[in-house]
């Protein structure tokens, strides 16, 4: 069995292409849609990585990347984080909240294979 | 150099603009060459007799020669001067400028208001664009979209073996994302398009007026005791697009009910028809505050005895609160409005009812008579400055009130009045060219 990567993605076609290219990769994938419960979600499966959208109902993508980094268990795992909007200041909010990478939409299913094999290595 | 002390340099440009020569004219007028050669160079003073016979000459009238037409002209080559100031224009050589080349002068100014107006497009876009949530929250929808059709059509194409039904799967989730893009872009560009009617943000004032004015300002609905029809009215409200719009008007209807049952409608528009709609006249007769009367006659139903009314009000900075415009009295949507309305005299004078003939200009000039008055707003307490609150009924008059006597001369707001004689101008109107 593959490690586990959890998607946490409001929208459910890119959850399924991306499951999909992660699954054919030999990972093993979660997915979860919505902000407010997804850090309940993160400590209950406990993934080997987040692949985390930052518009997000209920919560935003930042508001639980700090949840993760202030919360011992998730302080260092690992977090791929999507958005819409590829500005600076985005990127720069997310590498201060702690994002380990920082990828903007539309991105290439082989981009997102590249991340996650790099930040877990198989 | 002072203006009145350019008129030996607009006699050199008229006579030069004749074709006359120096001497030519000093010969006409009876005065030696040298002479004219010293006021041409502003180095005497010219005027009596020897001005009137050089205006009669040039064919002008002499206060042409002695005040110029380009005070406004300077202010904006002086502004221009301002706004460049590592380009080393001399601002004593503003008033030199225009009365020698009015005409480059009048082009560098143009360009300059041109510039200004195009920098404030600029400002306002780039504001929408960054800040907007409708528009970011558009542009994300579309860009969710078109990733997921960009993963889907990969793993499509590049995927050597792929099993029926999950190419079926993607195949149906491809279609229903290129139907969905197709939907997004197309809203996005229908809100471009309605956003693009105007370049200044929408504020929840404004999303407020709207309402309203598609109302009517006249809501039976709180007139009469209709508990379900004032819910549904409260739903509309509810169905704002901004938050703070939804608590202006929820705010707005709770005052408006509160004024009715204090003021009730009919009993008004009976009163109204017996006599004019005078706020002071029906605060005494109903025993309401000014403001109250005000609100309750504007919102009284275009075709009653009154006709339709408009208000303005502003808080103690000036700024409108409330908006309710009347045929041909204009009230600007967006920036401050003419500093002549008794609406702003009456802030200087507070607690003193102003009754102020009015007359904007307009393809048809209308006179309105505004009642005005400043009130501090909420309670008042010792030790405390009371914060104003200035309110202005506005009462179209019928044709031929000239009895009311002079009209005081006003307008919406200096961007789009075309008085060009009017001491209280603040910057120029984009009417004044051509218009």
């Amino acid at each position: 069995m593959g490690k586990h990567v959890l998607v946490i993605e409001d929208e459910p076609n890119i959850i399924e292409a991306i499951s999909f290219i992660l699954s054919r990769d030999g990972w093993q994938v979660d997915t979860h849609s919505n902000g407010g419960d997804a850090m309940d979600t993160v400590l209950s499966k406990r993934p080997d990585l987040v692949i985390l959208d930052v518009m997000l109902p209920g919560r935003s993508g930042y508001d639980i990347l700090t949840d993760l980094r202030n919360h011992h268990e998730t302080a260092a795992l690992p977090v791929l984080m999507l958005t819409a909007r590829g500005q600076n200041k985005d990127r720069d909010m997310a590498e201060r909240l702690g994002a380990n990478r920082f990828m903007t939409k539309p991105f290439s299913n082989a981009d997102v294979l590249d991340a996650v094999r790099d930040l877990v290595p198989q | 150099m002072p203006q009145r002390q350019l008129t030996g340099t607009r006699i050199r440009e008229r006579r030069l603009r004749a074709g006359l020569r120096q001497a030519e004219l000093a010969g006409r007028v009876g005065i030696s060459s040298s002479y004219l050669n010293l006021i041409e160079h502003n180095k005497r003073r010219i005027g009596g007799k020897v001005l009137i016979a050089i205006a009669q000459e040039l064919d002008v009238e002499p206060a042409q020669l002695t005040e110029g037409a380009e005070a406004a002209l300077i202010a904006t080559l002086r502004e221009a001067r301002a706004t460049h100031t590592g380009a080393g224009a001399e601002t004593e050589q503003a008033e030199e400028l225009a009365g020698r080349f009015p005409g480059w002068a009048e082009v560098l100014a143009r360009s300059h208001r041109r510039v200004a107006t195009l920098e404030r497009t600029v400002e306002t876009l780039t504001d929408r664009l960054t800040h907007d949530p409708h528009l970011a929250a558009a542009l994300h929808e579309v860009l969710s979209t078109v990733t997921s059709i960009r993963s889907t059509a990969a793993i499509l194409a590049d995927t050597r073996e792929i099993e029926p039904e999950w190419r079926d799967r993607f195949q149906r989730n491809m279609n229903e994302d290129a139907a969905r893009l197709a939907d997004r872009v197309q809203a996005l560009v229908t809100f471009l398009d309605r956003e693009g009617e105007s370049t200044e943000a929408a504020a929840p004032q404004e999303e407020l007026d709207t309402w309203l004015a598609d109302l009517g300002w006249h809501l039976p609905a709180l007139e009469a005791d209709t508990p379900e029809a004032a819910d549904a009215l409260r739903e509309q409200a509810d169905a704002l697009s901004s938050a703070p719009a939804r608590a202006q008007a929820r705010a707005w209807l709770d005052r408006y009910a509160d004024e009715a049952a204090q003021l009730p409608g009919g009993a008004l528009q009976r009163w109204c028809a017996d006599n004019a709609p005078d706020p002071g006249k029906v605060a005494r007769a109903f025993g309401v505050s000014l403001p109250v009367a005000m609100r309750r006659l504007a919102s009284l139903p275009a075709d009653g005895p009154t006709g339709a009314l408009g208000m303005v009000s502003c808080d103690a900075s000036g700024t409108l609160t409330f908006r309710k415009p009347v045929d041909g009295f204009t009230v600007p949507r967006f920036g401050s409005a003419c500093p002549l309305w008794p609406l702003f005299s009456a802030l200087s004078q507070p607690m003193v009812p102003l009754r102020t003939v009015v007359e904007q200009p307009g393809r048809d000039t209308v006179r309105y008579l505004c009642y005005a008055v400043a009130l501090p707003q909420g309670e008042v307490e010792f030790g405390v400055p009371p914060v104003l609150e200035a309110h202005m009924l506005i009462v179209p008059r019928p044709p031929g009130a000239e009895r009311d006597g002079p009209a005081r001369a006003v307008g919406a707001s200096c961007r789009i009045c075309p008085r060009t004689d009017c001491g209280a101008r603040r910057e120029p109107s984009i009417l004044a060219d051509g218009f």
